[in-house]
């Protein structure tokens, strides 16, 4: 019987049902952080247990640190006991981590594909929600709480129930201007922030078929944003080939039974989803959100909604609530919304092509009047790449200030975050209530040259018109 | 590691109503620059329960009326966003021991279910019936009855839902899966055998 790809990789990853029906599913690589593991390795601990599979865990440092502060202690003592945790928990039970001394830190979603962590048919999991990123490679890939940290940490494997699989298909070209983060975040207005419990989604169609690893990424990272745990995308070609020659990655002698492999866990011609949802990606508009989760988001050209609009007294109490908390008149353009700060980062969109695509727009061009415009890199690899292409010099020329990776203003755990009530043009993930660090403080969530342009102009905008967009 | 077997949870009742009430909201991230889960419970809705002096804004959980609640209801898309088990943490240390509401992400109910924590999902209008008795009775019991599947609360018992393998994982007693997970190790070595790319 055909098979998509999240059945073929659950089952090769299946070790046994449990007593209450849920499976023990072995996990085969496991990347841990410093916010989500200090208590999962005081489990261990108390338990008196081993780590499984040391080989099988990979650690780096994203969520606190400082992207301006480079020597330790940091001046936060709270963020430099937990490095110290980190540290020392790797140590202990011989964990690989890339710590800043290696050169290889950054955000763990952009730390495990670019050192060919990350691969197909494999199963992955994080203490960190956007762990769904990992299926950009074709992996099955679960953020998880702490207890299962333990668990995966312990065993190497957790307890869980399988998901059903809906199928999105985007097919065709994106218009000019119009990124990937803008069809994650049509798919989540159109699919709602709920729409996704209980399902992986299967990103298919030309579209994906076209973009690049990164974009797929972008994609895969929002999946939770739309309540479905995982998201993936079928390896192919594009996949082999971002992964040949990366440190982690199968060597010479063992790559073609490698990439045979690989190729046997993507999904099979007529196999069965639960669900399937088509998208022209040509209805795909430059998207920003408006209020307070992701799944609220209109196109630039639209109208900020009112509660009189409302497709329900749901939908409505929404509507206020959010229209409040972000302080904008219902029923305006959202185009023109003055914003205070610029924030260019996150395991989003914090990856070379993003700032490629910015820089060649902003170049030249300067950072509005009293806008903060920050531009952090993914990782410490993303940065050299930008640094050897000039590509920071072009930021900070335009008025970025150009920083260390790091999570930074995505969730502001580190000195990074907006102050009162600012509003944030971001290219993060999440726009809930104070997420950038303010109880106050605004997000609006949309891709990095929407960035771009937000910063130039000093306030929401539409970039096609703001650089001339005519060819992506 | 005998684990009690949950068959229902008995305590008052507070309504925080609303959908989609974000991890961030039920746990600012600031709060999360720990390394035990110890003192997460004062934290607990924090933004929204205080002003950054620390003064109370109106919210149920600061009426005193409900001080001491056990249960906490609320609305659809309940514990959505990030995967942080400081959530169900912060709730449980808080002092609540279930939580009622109309749907729960993903991520958040199989974290609340590994503390021993039930989350049960009823209709709108039974949840809007319970809230409408706490409201007029703050003291008045409600009882979870995982068993049946029923909230009783006064003359009044309103149908629950709950997945089955969390349902039969917290009335049997292995609710945390650690132990059985330990036990099932030697099949795990013969399953990561079997993949190339465990055993290289």
């Amino acid at each position: 019987m055909p098979k998509n790809l999240f059945q073929k990789v659950w089952d090769a990853h299946t070790v046994r049902q449990l007593a209450n029906g849920q499976t023990q599913l072995l996990i085969g690589t496991h990347l841990i952080h410093e916010v989500t593991s200090p208590q999962a390795f005081g489990m261990v601990r108390d338990l008196g247990l081993k780590v499984a599979f040391p080989h099988r865990t990979f650690a780096t440092v994203d969520h606190i640190v400082p992207t301006d502060q480079f020597i330790e202690p940091y001046a936060d003592p709270l963020a430099q006991a937990m490095m110290d945790e980190l540290r020392k928990n790797c140590a202990q039970f011989g964990i690989t981590f890339f710590d800043r001394a290696t050169g290889k830190q950054g955000i763990v979603h952009i730390v495990g594909p670019e050192q060919g962590i990350t691969q197909p048919g494999t199963t992955i999991a994080c203490g960190d929600s956007h762990t769904s990123t990992h299926g950009a490679f074709g992996a099955i890939a679960f953020g998880i709480g702490t207890s299962q940290v333990r668990d995966v940490l312990a065993t190497q494997t957790m307890a869980l129930g399988e998901l059903k699989v809906r199928r999105i298909e985007v097919n065709g070209k994106l218009r000019p201007g119009v990124y990937a983060k803008d069809v994650i975040l049509h798919i989540i207005r159109m699919l709602g922030v709920n729409g996704g419990t209980g399902f992986a989604y299967e990103y298919a169609g030309s579209t994906f078929d076209g973009f690049s690893m990164e974009e797929r990424m972008t994609v895969c990272n929002m999946s939770i944003e739309g309540g479905a745990r995982v998201g993936y995308v079928n390896p192919d070609e594009t996949t082999f080939a971002y992964l040949k020659g990366r440190p982690y990655a199968p060597k010479s002698t063992n790559w073609d039974a490698a990439v045979s492999h690989w190729k046997s866990f993507a999904s099979d011609p007529g196999a069965a989803y639960a669900d399937v949802v088509k998208i022209n990606a040509a209805d795909i508009a430059p998207t920003v959100t408006w209020g307070i989760n992701p799944g609220q988001g209109i196109s630039i050209s639209e109208n900020i909604p009112s509660p009189e609009t409302a497709t329900s007294a749901d939908d409505k109490a929404g509507i206020i609530e959010a229209l409040a908390y972000m302080k904008l008149p219902a029923g305006a353009p959202i185009k023109g919304t003055k914003i205070n700060v610029a924030f260019l980062g996150s395991c989003t969109n914090g990856r070379l092509s993003d700032f490629q695509e910015v820089a060649k727009y902003i170049k030249g061009r300067k950072v509005a009047p009293g806008i903060k415009a920050i531009a952090v890199p993914g990782s410490q690899i993303v940065a050299l790449q930008c640094e050897k292409l000039g590509l920071d010099k072009i930021l900070a020329e335009a008025g970025f200030e150009w920083r260390a990776a790091g999570c930074s203003m995505c969730l502001a755990m580190n000195p990074d975050k907006l102050i009162g009530d600012q509003l944030c043009a971001s290219s993060s993930n999440r726009n809930f209530k104070g997420r950038q660090g303010s109880t106050t403080g605004r997000t609006i969530l949309m891709s990095p040259v929407m960035v771009a342009a937000a910063a130039v102009t000093g306030q929401i905008a539409d970039a096609r018109e703001v650089f001339s967009v005519t060819q992506n | 590691m005998a684990l009690a077997k949950i068959t229902s949870v008995t305590g008052r009742a507070v309504n925080v109503p609303g959908n989609d009430i974000d991890t961030d909201r039920i746990i600012p991230a600031r709060f999360m620059k720990c390394v035990t889960f110890d003192g997460l419970g004062e934290f607990l809705f924090f933004d929204v329960r205080k002003q950054l002096d620390g003064t109370e804004k109106p919210h149920p959980l600061n009426e005193p009326r409900f001080k001491g609640a056990t249960i906490l209801l609320s609305g659809a898309n309940f514990g959505c966003g990030s995967s942080r088990e400081h959530a169900p943490q912060a709730i449980a240390k808080y002092g609540f021991k279930a939580v009622i509401a109309e749907n729960f992400a993903e991520i958040f109910f199989g974290n609340s279910t590994t503390l021993g924590m039930p989350c049960v999902t009823a209709s709108r209008e039974d949840i809007t019936k319970i809230a409408a008795f706490t409201e007029a009775n703050p003291q008045g019991e409600v009882v979870i009855d995982l068993v049946k599947l029923e909230v009783r609360f006064g003359a009044h018992a309103v149908k629950i839902a709950q997945r089955e393998s969390a349902r039969d994982a917290l009335v049997n007693g292995r609710w945390d899966a650690i132990g059985e997970l330990i036990d099932g190790l030697p099949a795990v070595k013969i399953t990561a055998a079997k993949l190339p790319y465990l055993v290289a």
